[in-house]
């Protein structure tokens, strides 16, 4: 009935010829828990399978020498909580990560493909966001990179020209007493979707925020970079003002729908209260406290 | 029977399917192939209400690789104007059921199924079919069917003359509440609204069907009751009974959802016309769609007590959704809200409201959640306004023995009281509770009770000695949860004989007497009284083959810890003959040892439950989190007590879900929206704590074990109990389920 | 159409299968290759139930393509005994009743001891948490707990 093919190409370029081959037809698989669940209830029925697992770069996760990490798009969440250095310097990062779907899920699913899936509500953005993660593209074109929060385009849209596939992740440096947190909201304790998520990174000097960044999850039709909220943290001390205001900040970002997963009342008032607890968290790590 | 000397009663033995079932082996519905076999898709409809104009299946017939296409001109129609009712089902909607006729009246309604030589093949095969729909306005919520200018679904329906949604109305009455009510002091009246909440077994629907050459059907498929898939499909098809062999798979769950079916007559009409044995297998998107759930409701109760807190009358309305097609568990809410009490003036009304939802069916308890929910919350009220203890208020109002109930049966034992007071002095409830743990967070205590009818009914057992001197049982119901252990047990400790030595099995249609449903709580009880009966049958025959062997008057002989004995010195002296020698010898004796019970039960008392529960409020993101839960029950006897356990704990847990978060969501078009595990959030092993079952075994001596109905109860007080333990935290009170947070949020940002 | 052929070892045997390139791994252990252990409830990584490893990490088999396993190791509920030796979770979770109807038993049981293999100490918090994704409607998950950590303590003294 189908003629569905599958690849598996061990280089880059083999993928990025055999995509860009399939002229739109082919999708690529990571973990595929979104892709076989589209396949399954028929909203994706692609033409080629470019299983893009057998790629080194895609796979791997590197510290580089001044700090900063590579995560390869197709790294899947449990083998990103098993690298000894990565939990501790982007703890919120992980976490985010570590929030989509079960353990099963956690064995397959990787950030790449949170990102590609082009929910508002995938949980590994806003922390990436946060954290001013930098995606590399590979097209046919050649290689570009954009900040992650220029990534998304819509609901289940993306950035990406045709042809071109997500190849991982670039996370910065890190100064001294920085530190980042992921909250999200969910009515169970697992495997839900976000109603919210907020992503905080933030750098203290001497009890102090000297930097900030703030990702808004579920709350827009793309994952938002609120530099407002950030703004309003940069130079306090995390007092109430400070985070009443980027919490204020945080629901005056928010541009909501009304669906089965929570309603615009709901998601603009929960935005600011995860926003002061995240906040709470990040300073917390920030300053070796937790 | 005394349960110290219980050698195997009360024993936490290893249940006779356990080790199938923890390596895989166990058959499910869905895991059974045939030679041969094909597989049938449902054509489902888009629409949720539509009249059904023509059906063109002739480009899907064309496609190839398709083998049968079945509409509802294939399957029995039971015209509108004669009820023909198998058990509490009426055929009329069963066959509409399975197969829309005239009308489409849900989305996801099956309309047509094809059968294919690949599931992708009939799949495609259905999308070629042509159904010629009149799209009708439709309606899905209680409040707007039962407006005087809503969609009408069924023109046959009438309420007081006039064209309604209302199907059916119950009635049930004791004394008169108005003079009831004139007596009281303080009267309170509530309205509640709870969501259509799905039964959630992990097993789809799935069946695999046979229909030879001679005509003979052979069904593989699981269900609460195959005697019953027998007896609908043979209804639904018009083959014979006699014609049909329904072989229960081990059930992945059903809850009362399995107790009627969906798949099996359609599979069977295209294993006719195809010639081929045809597999089915429902998607979980299918299953949440096109069966269960059970009823959302509206209801308004009123209570008055006296200051002292007796209560002088109540009065129960409740509405309830039926689905597209009638047949609401209105006999839950009508018969139990009020029945754990002594009142001398009820009133308990129900309204069947049908609406372009997927048809109820059974689930665990049936409406009597929806009922406990609303009065225990009056209650919990009345216990505020008057100051009283809410465990007081209730011994104070306690049923007696005796007493008459709303629904008519006259009580005998009661076992109400005992769950109160077991409740009232457990340390959970004695304990001191840290109402404000953290800033954010408040934390509330609730209880609440419930009550359900419990059934006994129709069971057949068979059992036989093996030649090796063992022993074989057969009953006729499938077991949902534990039941072969329980069986086992009670065998072993009559023959006085190792458990290991029996063996517990499932009868199919043809190889066992007829036996009603697995449900009402009735399995247990029906069907370790026809064990028992049928063991003692056996014991007499060895007694009289050990009579006959030492030629003495069988009324000589005594079974004793599996050997006959002499009666006493004047018998005679012989050494005992056990089991298997009697066993090895049974042929030359006079044949086969062996013995079947088939009885209609009864004795079956109601079962009642008090519950008691902690839950945490974050109060400014407003979820609700449950921390503690006991659950008192009288259980009669716990023939095995981890799977009496096991029925309160997962009972308790279904009713967490209700209360918090589970729930029907249906978009503008009528569409269900949330068709998924995903967004239909059944508890997570992580949403709940331990859950503290308290066993009460007050032998139930209708019974020869003493037992009583445990299953459904322990699902009645949840909603209640949470409901009034938020209120408790909050100081706000709750009228409609879930109290998901953004509703919690809603209610605290109110005040 | 083309079917793919893929070698693979499950259990520990070196096995082959043809499938279709859409074919998800759960459809071949139970259509293809006879293995219904692995049970299908929703067929979309929610339920759990179809629990296998793949190379030593638990996933969902329903969300994995069948194409996709040559090369490497598959186990799944039928490979958990050891003949007729159960595994100390089996005989645990039967001795304590953890199971009711038994249809989410095979993908808990994959769940359990791929969390034991990895963290022999759980906490109750921990293993409620690492089997979230397994849903159970008949148990209400504290008898299954309980075994979980029952037979953590029992592995470990026995260690």
């Amino acid at each position: 009935m189908t003629d569905i093919r599958y690849l598996a190409p061990p280089t880059l370029d083999e993928a990025v010829s055999a995509f860009a081959a399939a002229q739109g037809a082919a999708r690529i698989l990571a973990g595929g828990t979104d892709l076989l669940v589209q396949m399954r209830n028929g909203m994706a029925r692609p033409g080629t399978i470019i299983d893009i697992k057998k790629i080194p770069e895609m796979t791997s996760v590197t510290e580089s020498a001044d700090g900063g990490f590579w995560v390869g798009a197709a790294v899947s969440g449990a083998a990103l909580a098993e690298h000894p250095r990565f939990g501790k310097v982007w703890p919120g990062v992980l976490e985010a990560i570590n929030l989509i779907g079960s353990t099963q899920v956690q064995g397959r699913a990787s950030p790449g493909g949170n990102l590609c899936h082009g929910s508002p509500a995938a949980d590994s953005v806003p922390a990436m966001v946060a954290a001013g993660a930098v995606v590399t593209i590979a097209g046919p074109n050649g290689r570009r990179t954009m900040p992650v929060e220029a990534f998304p385009a819509g609901p289940g849209r993306t950035n990406l020209a045709a042809g071109e596939i997500l190849v991982g992740f670039t996370l910065p440096a890190r100064p001294a007493g920085s530190g980042d947190a992921y909250l999200r909201m969910i009515p169970r304790t697992e495997m839900d979707i976000a109603v919210v998520g907020v992503g905080v990174s933030l750098t203290m000097a001497g009890g102090v925020v000297a930097a900030a960044r703030v990702g808004l999850g579920a709350a827009a039709p793309t994952v938002l970079l609120v530099p407002d909220a950030a703004r309003a943290l940069v130079g306090s001390k995390l007092d109430d003002a400070a985070l009443n205001a980027a919490a204020a900040a945080c629901s005056a970002a928010c541009k909501p729908i009304d669906d089965k997963r929570g309603t615009i009342v709901y998601r603009t008032k929960v935005a600011a209260v995860l926003l002061k607890r995240a906040a709470a968290i990040a300073a917390d790590r920030a300053q070796g406290k937790a | 029977m005394n349960a110290i000397d219980n050698k195997w009663i009360g024993k936490r033995t290893i249940r006779p399917d356990g080790a199938d079932k923890v390596t895989g082996r166990a058959g499910y519905s869905a895991d059974h192939s045939m030679p041969g076999m094909i597989w049938g898709r449902v054509l489902r409809s888009p629409h949720p209400h539509a009249v059904i104009r023509g059906i063109d299946t002739s480009k899907a017939e064309a496609l190839p690789g398709v083998k049968a296409v079945v509409t509802a001109k294939d399957i029995v129609d039971f015209p509108l104007d004669k009820s023909v009712m198998l058990g509490i089902q009426d055929m009329r909607w069963m066959c509409r059921n399975i197969m829309a006729r005239e009308k489409a009246l849900f989305h996801g309604h099956p309309v047509a199924a094809v059968a294919a030589i690949s599931e992708e093949v009939a799949e495609a095969a259905c999308k070629l079919i042509e159904v010629d729909y009149e799209v009708l306005p439709h309606v899905i919520e209680i409040e707007d069917a039962i407006k005087p200018d809503a969609p009408i679904l069924h023109d046959f329906v009438r309420h007081e003359g006039k064209p309604s949604n209302i199907a059916t109305t119950m009635v049930n009455k004791l004394g008169d509440v108005d003079a009831g009510f004139a007596q009281a002091d303080l009267i309170i009246e509530r309205s509640f609204k709870t969501r259509p909440v799905h039964q959630g077994y992990i097993e789809p629907h799935a069946c695999t069907v046979s229909h030879a050459a001679d005509g003979k059907v052979t069904i593989w498929s699981s269900s609460q009751g195959q005697f019953m898939v027998r007896a609908m499909t043979s209804l639904l098809t018009g083959i014979p009974q006699s014609n049909i062999r329904a072989i229960p798979a081990e059930i992945g769950g059903g809850f009362g959802a399995k107790t009627i079916i969906y798949l099996e007559p359609v599979a069977v009409m295209l294993a006719k016309k195809s010639g081929r044995p045809v597999k089915m297998v429902m998607s979980r998107d299918e299953v949440f769609r096109a069966t269960g759930p059970t009823s959302g409701s509206m209801s308004t109760v009123k209570i008055g007590v006296k200051k002292d807190g007796s209560i002088v009358a109540a009065q129960g309305t409740f509405y309830l959704q039926a689905g597209g097609l009638p047949g609401s568990p209105l006999r839950g809410p009508v018969g139990c809200s009020f029945s754990p009490y002594n009142i001398e003036n009820v009133l308990s009304v129900g309204y069947d409201v049908v609406s372009n939802r997927s048809k109820v069916a059974a689930y665990r308890a049936p409406g009597a959640p929806l009922g406990a929910y609303a009065t225990e919350c009056v209650l919990d009220e009345i216990a505020e306004k008057l100051g009283m203890d809410k465990l007081e208020l209730r011994l104070k109002n306690t049923a007696k023995p005796g007493g008459k109930t709303v629904y008519g049966a006259t009580f005998g034992q009661i076992t109400f009281k005992e769950t109160v007071e077991a409740i009232k002095n457990h340390p959970h409830y004695t304990a001191p509770l840290d109402k404000n743990p953290s800033k954010g967070v408040v934390r509330g205590r609730g209880v609440a009770s419930g009550f359900w009818f419990n059934a006994g009914g129709e069971s057949s057992a068979q059992v036989n000695l093996t030649e090796d001197g063992n022993v074989t049982v057969t009953t006729g119901h499938p077991d949902v949860g534990g039941s072969r252990a329980s069986i086992a047990n009670v065998t072993a400790e009559l023959l006085g004989i190792d458990h290991s030595r029996i063996s517990v099995l499932i009868g199919d249609t043809s190889s066992i007497g007829f036996s009603n449903l697995t449900g009402g709580s009735r399995v247990t009880f029906a069907s370790a009284m026809v064990v028992t009966q049928s063991t003692e049958k056996v014991i007499g025959q060895l007694k009289e083959r050990a009579a006959k062997i030492w030629k003495i008057d069988p009324e000589a002989v005594i079974w004793d810890n599996g050997e006959a004995r002499p009666a006493g010195p004047n018998a005679g002296q012989f050494p005992p003959l056990t089991l298997k020698e009697l066993a090895a010898k049974a042929n030359e004796m006079g044949g086969p040892i062996g013995a079947g019970v088939q009885l209609n039960t009864t004795g079956a008392d109601p079962g009642f439950a008090t519950h008691c529960v902690d839950v945490e409020v974050d109060v400014d993101l407003g979820i609700v989190r449950v921390l503690r839960y006991t659950a008192a029950q009288d259980v009669g006897r716990a023939l095995h007590p981890s799977y009496v356990e096991g029925q309160i704990q997962g009972g308790v847990v279904q009713g967490i879900g209700w209360a918090l978060s589970e729930e029907y969501l249906y978009n503008a078009k009528g569409q269900l929206d949330n068709a998924s595990f995903l967004d239909y959030r059944m508890p997570v092993c992580s949403d709940v704590p331990m859950i503290e079952p308290i066993m009460l075994e007050i032998p139930n001596p209708k019974h020869p074990q003493g037992v009583r109905g445990v299953g459904e109860a322990p699902i009645v007080p949840p909603l209640a109990a949470i409901a009034n333990a938020i209120h408790d935290a909050l100081g706000k009170r709750f009228y409609s389920l879930p109290m998901s947070p953004p509703k919690v949020l809603e209610v605290i940002d109110a005040r | 159409m083309a079917k793919l052929h893929v070698t693979t070892t499950i259990n520990g045997e070196p096995t082959e299968f043809l499938c279709d390139p859409s074919q998800s791994m759960l459809d071949v252990l139970r259509n293809t290759l006879g293995l219904t252990g692995s049970k299908e409830g929703c067929g979309t990584g929610d339920c759990g139930a179809c629990s296998i490893t793949l190379d030593g990490r638990l996933t969902c088999s329903c969300l994995v393509l069948a194409a996709e396993v040559g090369g490497h190791e598959i186990n799944t509920i039928e490979g958990m005994a050891q003949g007729d030796e159960l595994h100390p979770l089996q005989q645990k979770f039967l001795e304590m009743a953890a199971l009711q109807c038994g249809i989410c038993t095979p993908g808990v049981l994959m769940a359990a001891r791929a969390l034991l293999e990895k963290n022999p100490d759980p906490t109750e918090t921990e293993v409620r948490f690492w089997l979230a994704g397994n849903l159970c409607r008949c148990t209400g998950y504290d008898k299954i707990v309980r075994a979980v950590l029952e037979t953590a303590a029992e592995m470990r003294s026995a260690a």
